[in-house]
């Protein structure tokens, strides 16, 4: 049964009326599911919120809940209970999702502690001046030139096989800034986890600039794929 | 399920499979709508009348006009002519038309005639396979087709994991397993995990205009360019000596797949032989370009799940065209087998392997067994949902390998001031511009109370059901009202559409059951009794024996006896006893009427007449369709 985490408000289980917390998947008086609860992807774990997960115990978790809420479990149950266990598991999917990705699991908790982190949506997102990180803005600019002569070369049906090592070159070095990235985040993982409130709010800066500059970088190294694989 | 195990039920041939092939017989003699024949029987029809018979509809499920049109021209059919942009496509048959969900109701219809009959009682729901790579409109019009067949559809299962059920039934094992699927007319790979008796699909990725079908073609065009060249004689023009022909190169096809060569021996219709040796290699030369097109979803799906092809501990293959030697080796490259002292899994029959394993997922869903308690299946939605954003570009909301059910939330407001209406253009596919997409449905939010520009907030739900099809529900937030929905499904029909098309509604009521069976029994012995004595006169009969000749008489005295009695199951064994007796007696006169259908000459001045009942018996040539 899960555990009672962030929420206090209590409500009548729709079965037996008994009331419990609100995000709950089950009524722990009858078992009976119950709809969506409130609360966040954490809870739907019973976890709180926190970053260095145990993967291999948030995997078995999800599959003991998954055969709990699965819709195939309610294929004979009635309308309502159909309609929450499709909403719980999609709910459960979808905290799964978020959680076991080490890069979606840091933007949800700290987007959940109210951090602004740019959506990353649809188009391109070429490469936009104004937010080139300033360690990187004279590699940036070359690096821009080649990807425009290689464009361009393409256009023509020209192999330019210099261009393009140096192309290569390029790549393994962002991928190299990009791993360096994942390693200075994983270590804020520890300093927000095990943290007080100050260092918690530092860490939560320090992050949200880290993955600013590591979605940069991932940009960087998407148009250097496609320009080189097109 | 028998048992621990599934197991196929014949139909009333006797035969596991009933090919995808829908035949509307002749107008009746004396007016009025004429019947529907599926199947085995069904594909005498397309040589004999090709322009009444339509196979391979799942390659037009859930598409819009143009691309129904783009897929006619590999195939013989014709769009009815007063089909207008925006509706769903429908089929010229003969004198009728229908829309592809409503050929695959009459196909669902006799599986589920097909059970009842063994059963001996009604059956009223299924559980449906597609192919994984199915879109959202591909999979509502499957279960569309399942409710004009008077079925509920429990669940649309996707073919590879249906397939990696039936495997994963008797071996409890843990592990990585690619399933790769060629069938007829589609392509899929999925590669899941399993654990703990929980089958995880990690990724999937196809082709849904990829298959068995495909290869047909390729020889088909070949032989009737051949034919052109060398006889001058065009077959294109005559659409049964094309069928004629299209036989010929699929039995070539299954041949090739056991013998290192084949013949074409074709009689033209000027009394010249188009003769032919196919060596298997020329084949595998012919075929190579279809077959690459597997190779890339393969390498996407191992990139999607995270794995490299050392990391896959078993390949599945489904499909009939997984027989064919050129795949297996392909497969074995893709994922290094031999060279890691593996094989493929071939036990069970390709062509119903997935049928087992849909079973399985019905007995799942039932929760009526010990064998399936511990299973679950954990699918993924094969496609990205996105919206149309700003410029037309996609602003994906669920990406594609989601395992489903999966939702996300958007908000969404107004830009000008009083707007009480929002738009919104939903697509799925995986390029940047919502053109490039497939178009899934656009919705208008509306009764949005009135109120300054970007003050609304409309919360938007949509999530993707255990099916993998949509469902979206909106609300204004700061009015707390539900927002209307208006959904214009871009491919698809209406639920009052369906309404109309939903045959025999009768079939659902049980105190006409057993009265229907019994009809229906005696409808079959009619049905056979008649064609047995018209095959007295066909040349076909002469060349029986005086044994097959007696056996066939005997069978017919006995079913004459018993054809008007209460006793369903005499009169079944009957006919099956006569249909046993009359095999070869069909198979006669199946290649008499290829060769007359090869001469250009019509039925009408052949020797034999071939009409045919709607469960009519007769198996014939090997089934290859599906």
């Amino acid at each position: 049964m899960l555990k009672v985490l962030d929420s206090a408000v209590p409500v009548a289980c729709w079965a037996c009326s008994v009331a419990h917390n609100e995000s709950t998947l089950f009524c722990p008086s009858c078992s009976k599911i119950q709809p969506p609860p409130g609360g966040n992807y954490f809870s739907v774990f019973g976890l709180v919120p926190r970053l260095n997960l145990d993967l291999g115990m948030l995997e078995h978790e999800f599959h003991k809940l998954s055969r709990k809420l699965h819709p195939d479990r309610f294929a004979r149950a009635e309308e309502n209970e159909k309609e929450w266990s499709l909403k719980d598991t999609a709910l459960l999917n979808d905290a799964y999702r978020t959680l076991k990705d080490p890069i979606h699991r840091t933007e949800y908790l700290l987007k959940l502690n109210g951090a602004e982190i740019g959506e990353e949506h649809a188009g391109k997102g070429r490469i936009d001046p104004s937010r080139v990180p300033a360690d990187l803005l004279e590699e940036v600019f070359d690096l821009n030139m080649q990807l425009e002569e290689m464009r361009e070369a393409r256009e023509t049906g020209a192999k330019d096989a210099e261009l393009e090592k140096s192309l290569q070159a390029a790549k393994k070095k962002f991928d190299g800034l990009m791993d360096e990235v994942d390693q200075e985040l994983r270590a804020q993982w520890t300093a927000w986890d095990d943290g007080d409130e100050a260092a918690r709010s530092a860490a939560q800066k320090t992050m949200v600039s880290l993955l600013d500059r590591r979605k940069y970088l991932n940009n960087l190294v998407r148009d250097v794929t496609e320009t080189l694989g097109a | 399920m028998q048992g621990d195990a599934p197991v196929v039920i014949p139909g009333v041939d006797g035969s596991n499979l009933v090919p995808s092939v829908v035949a509307l017989d002749p107008v009746p003699a004396g007016g009025g709508r004429p019947t529907v024949t599926v199947g085995n029987s069904a594909r005498r029809a397309l040589i004999e009348t090709p322009e009444r018979v339509i196979y391979s509809v799942k390659r037009l499920m859930g598409r819009g006009l143009s691309e129904v049109q783009q897929e006619l021209k590999l195939f013989p059919f014709r769009l009815a002519d007063d089909v207008e942009a925006g509706e769903v496509p429908r089929i010229q048959l003969g004198e009728l038309r229908f829309t592809p969900p409503e050929i695959s109701a009459y196909i669902l219809r006799q599986l589920k005639r097909n059970a009842e009959r063994f059963f001996n009682e009604p059956v009223t729901q299924a559980v449906i396979t597609v192919p994984a790579y199915f879109n959202d409109a591909q999979r509502q019009a499957t279960k569309d087709a399942g409710r004009m067949a008077g079925l509920e559809v429990l669940r649309l299962v996707n073919e590879p994991t249906a397939a990696a059920l039936a495997y994963g039934l008797d071996r409890a094992k843990e592990g990585t397993i690619a399933v790769y699927d060629l069938g007829g007319g589609t392509f899929d790979i999925s590669i899941l995990k399993l654990r703990d008796g929980i089958f995880e699909v990690q990724s999937t990725n196809g082709d849904t205009h990829l298959g068995g079908d495909d290869i047909d073609n390729l020889l088909l065009t070949i032989a009737l360019d051949e034919i052109y060249a060398e006889h001058g004689v065009d077959l294109r023009t005559h659409p049964s000596a094309v069928q004629a022909v299209r036989k010929a190169a699929i039995e070539a096809k299954i041949q090739l797949s056991t013998e290192q060569s084949a013949q074409f021996d074709i009689e033209l219709p000027n009394g010249d032989r188009y003769q032919r040796e196919i060596p298997r290699e020329v084949l595998e030369q012919l075929i190579e370009p279809v077959l690459k097109r597997t190779s890339g979803p393969c390498k996407q799906a191992l990139t999607d799940a995270g794995v490299t092809p050392e990391q896959i501990d078993e390949v599945v293959l489904v499909g009939g065209s997984t027989r064919i030697p050129a795949v297996r080796q392909l497969v074995d490259n893709l994922f290094h087998l031999s060279a890691r002292g593996k094989r493929p899994h071939i036990e069970l029959n390709p062509d119903e392997v997935v049928a087992l394993g849909a079973a399985v997922q019905a007995d799942i869903l039932a929760g009526a067994s010990k064998t399936t308690e511990e299973l679950l299946l954990l699918d993924v939605t094969p496609l990205s949902l996105g919206i149309e954003a700003l410029g037309g570009v996609v602003a994906k909301i669920i990406q594609r390998n989601s395992t489903i059910p999966a939702s996300a939330t958007e908000h969404f407001t107004t830009g000008v001031d009083g707007q009480t209406n929002v738009a919104i253009h939903v697509v799925q596919g995986e390029r940047e511009l919502a053109a490039d997409c497939r178009s899934l449905a656009r919705f208008d939010l509306k009764g949005i109370p009135p109120m300054t520009a970007g003050l609304p907030r409309i919360e938007v739900k949509f999530l993707i059901d255990a099916d993998g099809i949509l469902q979206v529900a909106a609300r204004e937030q700061r009015s707390g009202k539900a927002a209307q929905i208006e959904v214009k499904p871009t491919y698809g029909l209406t639920d009052e559409q369906v309404e109309t098309m939903i045959l025999d509604s009768f079939d659902h009521a049980e105190e006409d059951f057993a009265k229907r069976l019994l009809i229906e029994a005696r409808n079959e012995a009619e049905s056979i009794l008649a064609k047995v004595e018209q095959a007295r006169m066909s040349a076909a009969w002469g060349q029986l024996t005086g044994e097959e000749v007696a056996a066939i008489d005997g069978a017919r005295d006995r079913l004459s006896a018993v054809k008007l009695g209460e006793d369903l199951n005499a009169i079944r064994e009957a006919t099956l006893a006569l249909d046993r007796a009359t095999q070869r007696l069909a198979e006669l006169m199946m290649d008499a009427a290829v060769s007359t259908a090869i001469r250009g000459k019509t039925m009408g001045d052949a020797d034999v007449e071939l009409g045919e009942g709607p469960t009519a018996p007769h198996p014939m040539a090997p089934a290859e369709f599906k």
